[in-house]
């Protein structure tokens, strides 16, 4: 990896992990608990409201997008130590952090078309 | 106590050896012995052919580094007792060719250590009237535990990214790097930081964190790695921010 | 110099033993350090049922609801559990590392380790209880 890229992939790593370390545990009890399982009814009403901010969207791009450039740092050195498969590293960086890129367009995406 | 302790030492004699074997000894336990004790014991009692380094005896030369049953240790700073009913198992310190017994081959990482420039940088020359550079109480504290390293390399055989990329610059030769880049005398790091930030420098380190658990002298050289990724990262950054800066 | 450093590396006779593919299950300490790094996974899939809920309520209320209830299923329950394990382990095992990162110094002094992973983990539980209570109150 060029010396001028490894470091950003670096801060990138670092940056997803913080927001996931701060924000993950708490959004996922609440998408796939309490959401399910307490207050079914009405949410979606609140939802479009609390997303009508643009600041509030491209917010949450970055909520989304940023952790998954964590995950595809930490996932591609897990398979390039874990599994000794240096032979594959370029094939190996490519789908990870072409993942999390494709990724970050489709939340984007999402966000932005939400009625 | 018990009276005796056995130790399994693994021997490789190149002559005859085609694979490290392990070779038994029974050594007494006493209460004030260390683990480089036992095999002082072996050799000038039993079985004179082991061989193995050792010099200071006293956590300051950095020799007599073995797996002490599977862990990286100083072996003169490890207490037999620690270690009851035994068998303690020792080998020689792990990712180094094994020359002899538990004496391995150290030439891969001088030529790493070589790599960082552990030594102060300067091209003004002396500029102080004394010929000196003088430096505070608070400046030597900024780089003073890195200083401690006593180049044992347990940290090396406790890393397993030093095991799967032998080049890895690994985390005592950095954590020198960090030491006289934080030395208010100093002027290399910027030469430094071109030998680290590339190829088998501090991006191989997944902080795995264990050189920081064996270091004897409580060094952090995991601390060290990921500061200077830091470093390296804002500095990145700030090229691509301000690419007329420095 | 570098010659005499170099010549002893062809020596023929050396053992050198190779790191095995299973090296991480050598040592418990080696095996934890691989489960922190799986939990990248966890947050990955997280990342996506975020965007899978922020896609499902931009085709309406209907589309939010089976949405719902799929994540009600028990055995996609099980995996969230397992997930929910993951992030904690992520979040606790980030902040312990971080002060090794980040050297913060006030007054000359450098701020003991514990003081910061203390200030995180404080930060951390007050913003999801903020997150917990706004979606309580949605």
């Amino acid at each position: 990896m060029s010396r001028r890229v490894a470091p950003l992939l670096w801060l990138l790593f670092s940056a997803g992990g913080t927001v996931a370390a701060f924000f993950y545990p708490a959004l996922l009890l609440i998408v796939a608990f309490v959401l399910p399982f307490g207050y079914r009814d009405g949410t979606e009403l609140s939802l479009a409201g609390l997303l009508q901010p643009a600041v509030v969207r491209g917010l949450l791009v970055v909520v989304v997008a940023l952790p998954l450039f964590h995950w595809a740092h930490r996932f591609r050195y897990t398979l390039y130590d874990g599994l000794q498969l240096k032979h594959l590293a370029v094939l190996i960086a490519v789908l990870c952090y072409g993942s999390a890129l494709a990724s970050t367009f489709v939340a984007a995406y999402l966000l932005f078309t939400l009625p | 106590m018990a009276a005796t302790v056995t130790v399994e030492v693994a021997r490789y004699r190149p002559e005859r050896d085609a694979e490290p074997v392990f070779q038994q000894y029974e050594v007494p336990v006493r209460h004030e012995w260390v683990v480089l004790d036992a095999l002082t014991h072996v050799k000038d009692e039993i079985d004179g052919s082991v061989a193995f380094r050792w010099s200071c005896r006293m956590g300051v030369c950095g020799s007599c580094g073995m797996m002490v049953n599977g862990q990286p240790t100083l072996t003169c700073a490890s207490y037999l007792t620690d270690h009851l009913p035994g068998p303690i198992r020792i080998e020689p310190l792990r990712h180094f060719p094994v020359i002899r017994d538990l004496v391995v081959d150290l030439a891969s990482f001088l030529r790493k250590l070589r790599r960082v420039k552990p030594w102060i940088v300067r091209d003004d020359g002396p500029v102080e009237p004394e010929g000196e550079y003088r430096q505070t109480p608070e400046e030597l504290e900024r780089y003073h535990q890195f200083s401690q390293c006593i180049n044992c390399l347990l940290c090396y055989s406790a890393c397993p990214i030093v095991g799967l990329e032998p080049d890895f610059t690994g985390p005592a030769a950095i954590a020198l790097a960090q030491r006289y880049n934080l030395d208010s005398r100093d002027r290399g790091a910027r030469e430094r930081l071109e030998a680290l930030s590339g190829d088998h420098g501090i991006w191989d380190c997944t902080f795995v964190g264990e050189c920081t658990e064996v270091c004897p002298k409580n060094v952090d050289p995991a601390g060290a790695i990921q500061q200077y990724k830091l470093a390296s990262a804002l500095d990145t950054l700030r090229s691509f921010v301000l690419p007329w800066g420095k | 110099m570098a010659g005499t450093l170099d010549a002893p590396r062809y020596h023929g006779r050396w053992h050198r033993p190779r790191t095995s593919v299973f090296w991480w299950l050598e040592s418990w300490r080696y095996t934890r350090f691989v489960l922190r790094e799986l939990t990248s996974v966890c947050v990955a899939w997280t990342a996506l049922v975020l965007m899978a809920y922020v896609g499902a309520a931009g085709l309406g209320a209907e589309a939010l609801a089976t949405f719902l209830s799929w994540m009600g299923a028990p055995w996609l329950v099980a995996w969230h559990v397992v997930v929910l394990a993951g992030l904690v382990y992520h979040s606790v095992s980030w902040f312990s590392l971080a002060p090794s990162a980040m050297v913060v110094r006030v007054g000359g002094r450098r701020v003991p380790a514990s003081l910061i992973v203390g200030g995180n983990v404080a930060a951390w539980v007050v913003v999801s209880a903020a997150l917990l209570w706004l979606a309580g109150r949605a």
